[in-house]
């Protein structure tokens, strides 16, 4: 190790100490676990209320519609073929799909934060069931 | 719709390929002694959704208008037809007279039953204006029919809870809010059914429509009537009895001590099976062989209209699906249930019937 990069460290774990912040990357406690759990709730929440809204289409129809507690979207199951789009796709490519279609409205992007919480909320429902790429 | 259209409608599905979707003679097949029998159709759930000005929601409009087009093509006539409620989407006046507007090209005399979500924005006062008493009965060539109202719900809900009329409306209209509130008959109305079958003979058969199932399938999605019950106690001492509901936007059939139960499809959507909600408890009846799954990017999948006899004093349905093919569910009397005339067998159940 270089003298410049043994200060370097040093000065990394005085830091550390300093500002007590724990240094060891793998260890969390329960509070992290409820905080996380939480920032993921608050997304769910966010997408839930996307998933049965009007607005995210332009013509009053909102998933929820068809999709009542986003049932028959099987978020296991992807990336999955598509026969009508001739190859696989990720799930978010499908509800960009149904925001155009049955929704007439614009795609999101896909790292949009919106499509996030849909997906966040979307897999919340499906919590507990094994995983299926590709099933149909 | 003109002469001139009919025909040129007429003309244009004389093809093979329309054919195969629009059983015209296989209807002639199944009467052919038409002085006793008869048919009707059977027309649900279209779910007219206003968007602004003249706007409606295209999809759905679509749906209805072709379930209207194929009724009147039917040979020989069904001698009424009945619309089963959710005419609207979220009950407005402008949606419900845009309703009436493609329900009046219909060449038939029609029953309308009541959904919820023609109902709670005005309590079903714009509709009754359009279409009558919201729950009542007639007799058919020895058949009688009886129309309830099943989608009331608690006074409490109804009067007390919402600031609004309009967001009772939104409350109920989502089909998996937890806000809602469960679908009955209520008291009044279970009264005058009673009355109203005092004078009918027990071998008389009944056929019962009501936008929600009689029975118990689902509570969290309102597949359900609460005093389902009491409404099946009511209807025990006659021997045939028929039950056929919409609401559901599925297939769905079952068979409770003498009554039979079938449901009908939506010409708007079609719903999941409550099985395909994993946090859920759920208890689809054992004997319903599901519809195929929908194909999402065939707009009209999994969605159609159906006709009915009532022959044998139970009904037959026969489902006319747009983008499927077509199903029959009739009463079987050596087994004493509805069955499907295909697949009833698990093993002739075809993969797109296997719903997770
Ligand atoms: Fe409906
Ligand atoms: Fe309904």
């Amino acid at each position: 190790m270089s003298r410049l990069s043994m200060i370097a460290a040093l000065v990394v774990v005085l830091a550390g100490l300093v500002a007590g912040i724990d240094v060891r990357a793998d260890e969390f406690t329960k509070a992290d676990l409820e905080r996380w759990q939480k920032e993921y709730m608050s997304v769910v929440e966010k997408g839930r209320a996307l998933w049965t809204s009007p607005e995210l289409g332009t013509n009053g129809v909102a998933c929820a519609q068809c999709h009542p507690n986003a049932a028959n979207t099987h978020p296991e199951t992807y990336p999955k073929f598509q026969k009508q789009l001739g190859r696989v796709i990720a799930l978010r490519e499908m509800i960009n799909w149904c925001i155009r279609q049955p929704l007439e409205g614009e795609p999101l992007k896909l790292d949009d934060p919106k499509m996030i919480a849909i997906e966040a909320y979307v897999a919340y429902e499906r919590r507990g069931v094994a995983m299926a790429p590709g099933k149909h | 719709m003109s002469k001139t259209t009919r025909r040129d409608f007429l003309k244009t599905t004389g093809t093979l390929a329309a054919m195969s979707t629009l059983p015209l003679s296989m209807v002639e097949l199944a009467f052919a002694d038409a002085s006793r029998n008869f048919t009707f159709a059977y027309i649900s759930d279209a779910h007219i959704q206003h968007i602004s000005g003249t706007k409606f929601v295209r999809n759905w409009d679509r749906g209805l208008i072709r379930a209207v087009a194929e009724t009147n093509l039917l040979v020989p006539k069904p001698e009424f037809v009945v619309f089963g409620g959710d005419l609207a989407q979220l009950g407005t006046k402008e949606e419900l007279d845009h309703g009436a507007e493609l329900l009046s090209k219909l060449n038939y005399k029609m029953y309308c039953v009541m959904g919820e979500h023609d109902y709670y924005l005005d309590l079903g006062e714009y509709w009754s204006k359009l279409y009558g008493p919201q729950h009542y009965s007639w007799d058919h060539r020895g058949v009688h029919f009886v129309v309830l109202n099943s989608i009331l719900t608690y006074d409490d809900w109804t009067f007390n809870r919402w600031p609004s009329a309009a967001q009772r409306m939104l409350e109920m209209a989502g089909l998996d809010n937890p806000n809602g509130s469960p679908f009955m008959v209520g008291e009044k109305q279970r009264e005058w059914l009673k009355a109203d079958l005092a004078k009918v003979q027990k071998d008389t058969p009944i056929v019962v429509f009501s936008h929600s199932p009689l029975q118990k399938i689902y509570k969290g999605w309102n597949f359900w009537t609460e005093d389902a019950d009491e409404v099946q106690a009511i209807l025990e001492p006659y021997d045939r009895v028929n039950v056929v509901y919409g609401h559901v936007h599925q297939i769905q059939y079952n068979q409770i001590a003498n009554i039979s139960f079938n449901s009908v499809m939506a010409t708007a959507w079609p719903w999941p099976y409550p099985q395909s909600y994993a946090q859920a408890e759920h208890a689809l009846p054992k004997l319903t062989i599901p519809m195929n799954r929908a194909d999402p990017f065939h707009e009209r999948d999994a969605t159609g209209w159906q006709f009915i006899d009532v022959n044998t004093g139970r009904v037959a349905l026969r489902y006319n699906l747009y983008n499927n093919t077509s199903r029959t569910v009739a009463f079987n009397p050596k087994t004493g249930r509805p069955e499907d005339s295909l697949f009833q067998d698990p093993a002739r159940m075809i993969d797109p019937q296997v719903h997770y």
